[in-house]
């Protein structure tokens, strides 16, 4: 008896594509001082790589400046990841 | 039990009989009364089901998927543009393997805006991976819906199967329907690939190249397993319940010089002309198929061919026609015949064989055959 392939079925893993962190380019620097924890980062951030203390998690944070980008207080800039 | 009902009714006592957990149906003439009546089934509580009146047949099929992924027994109905409205969804239920079964009402596609009875609409899904089976009679609509549902969920086959039956003719006729008790004739279902709210998955996800193919091969070798189990489950119906059906309904063919193919209503029609030409000394027989997905193998060697097919497929011909000239190495005089409901006698028939030119298409009614 052959195995049987009748349907695609996925179990999704941590970090199934690896650490995404390594893709980035830019990396978000937040000016704790100018932050007012309103957590609209949060909230945005499409990888949820932004915890409920407002704090960025780099291994999975792509880059792509969409916090930044919201933050209504300017209170997030991206820096250039050094080679 | 001996009583009396329309195609539609027996359709709906059957699958009253097989209880499944979710019925998810939208109406539509002349499939509209299976779905009332399972819907008073569940309000009077003679039926404990789930219905879910949904806002249309693509909704209709997607809960069906969506319940039937969980394990739990599915049924649904439609016809014509309901049918295709849920085609994408009619793809996905035999590629996601589940057992749905569904009555389809055959009925014309508009326009012009016609309700009346064709095969084109069921013969626009004959691709998708559902199996296809076609009745003549309220007593087969009720038996095959039956078998419908343990020949789905038999775990060699795990596809869908449509029960097609006539719009009208047989949908509104009435005639003599005896009810069985089916005991254990329907086994619990048990899908292998059960959604497990314990263990999260996507399933019919993201499939690639390299392995898409594969699910592809499964379902053709389930199609093919599916004859097998089909023939099993019509043994062991007549076993238990003294009917006998089968891929082929034959009817005086033993000896026949002529056969009639053609499916449903005008399958059980052809009997008459088949009556007919035998008291004019000609040896007509009658080959009604029941099941067109799995195609079935006609044994028509050396006998003239007559193929009335209630459909088209333009610039190609009538489908029945055109298969069996592939797979019987028949040359047939193709009938297209009974469109939109056009009526279609026993004396037409009869007149069809007498006239038979094979290797050539006839339009029934149509002055100017080229």
């Amino acid at each position: 008896m052959t195995t049987r392939m009748r349907l695609a079925i996925s179990r999704p893993t941590k970090g199934s594509s690896g650490k995404t962190g390594s893709w980035r380019v830019f990396r978000p620097v937040v000016d704790k001082e100018k932050c007012n924890a309103c957590g609209i980062c949060a909230m945005l951030c499409p990888e949820a790589a932004i915890d409920e203390e407002l704090e960025v998690d780099l291994e999975y944070c792509k880059g792509c400046g969409i916090c930044a980008h919201e933050c209504p207080k300017s209170a997030i800039s991206m820096k250039r990841e050094e080679k | 039990m001996l009583t009396i009902a329309t195609g539609n009714k027996a359709v709906a006592a059957a699958v009253r009989q097989v209880r499944p957990s979710v019925i998810a149906a939208y109406p539509i003439t002349p499939q509209t009364e299976i779905v009332e009546q399972m819907a008073e089934y569940v309000t009077r509580g003679e039926l404990d089901s789930q219905f879910i009146p949904v806002e249309s047949e693509h909704s209709a099929m997607a809960a069906c998927i969506g319940a039937s992924i969980t394990g739990a027994r599915t049924f649904t109905a439609t016809s014509s543009h309901g049918l295709l409205y849920m085609h994408e969804m009619v793809n996905w239920a035999a590629g996601a393997r589940l057992p749905i079964v569904m009555a389809n009402v055959n009925r014309a596609v508009g326009p012009g805006w016609n309700v009346w009875a064709e095969h084109t609409d069921a013969f626009q899904e004959r691709d998708t991976g559902w199996l296809q089976v076609y009745v003549s009679t309220v007593q087969e609509a009720y038996d095959t819906t039956l078998m419908a549902f343990r020949i789905a969920e038999n775990e060699s086959v795990l596809l869908p199967v449509m029960v097609n039956l006539d719009g009208f003719l047989l949908s509104h006729s009435m005639q003599s329907l005896e009810t069985v008790e089916i005991s254990d004739f329907i086994p619990p279902l048990r899908l292998p690939h059960a959604i497990d709210p314990e263990n999260p998955a996507g399933y019919g996800t993201l499939t690639g190249p390299d392995a898409y193919f594969k699910f592809r091969w499964d379902m053709e070798r389930s199609m093919r397993d599916s004859a097998g189990v089909i023939r099993e489950t019509e043994d062991e119906f007549a076993r238990r319940f003294h009917r006998k059906y089968g891929f082929v309904d034959e009817y005086r063919c033993e000896d026949a010089d002529v056969v009639v193919v053609a499916m449903g209503t005008l399958g059980k029609e052809a009997e008459v002309a088949a009556d007919l030409l035998r008291a004019e000394g000609v040896k007509a027989g009658v080959m009604r198929i029941r099941w067109l997905r799995p195609f079935p193998r006609l044994d028509l060697a050396g006998r003239d061919v007559v193929v009335i097919d209630r459909d088209y497929s333009f610039g190609f011909g009538g489908v029945i026609a055109k298969s069996l000239a592939a797979t019987a190495r028949a040359e047939p005089f193709s009938v297209i015949a009974g469109l939109g409901g056009q009526e279609v006698t026993y004396d037409d028939i009869a007149e069809f064989v007498r006239t038979r030119s094979p290797g050539t298409e006839y339009w029934f009614g149509v002055n100017d055959n080229v």
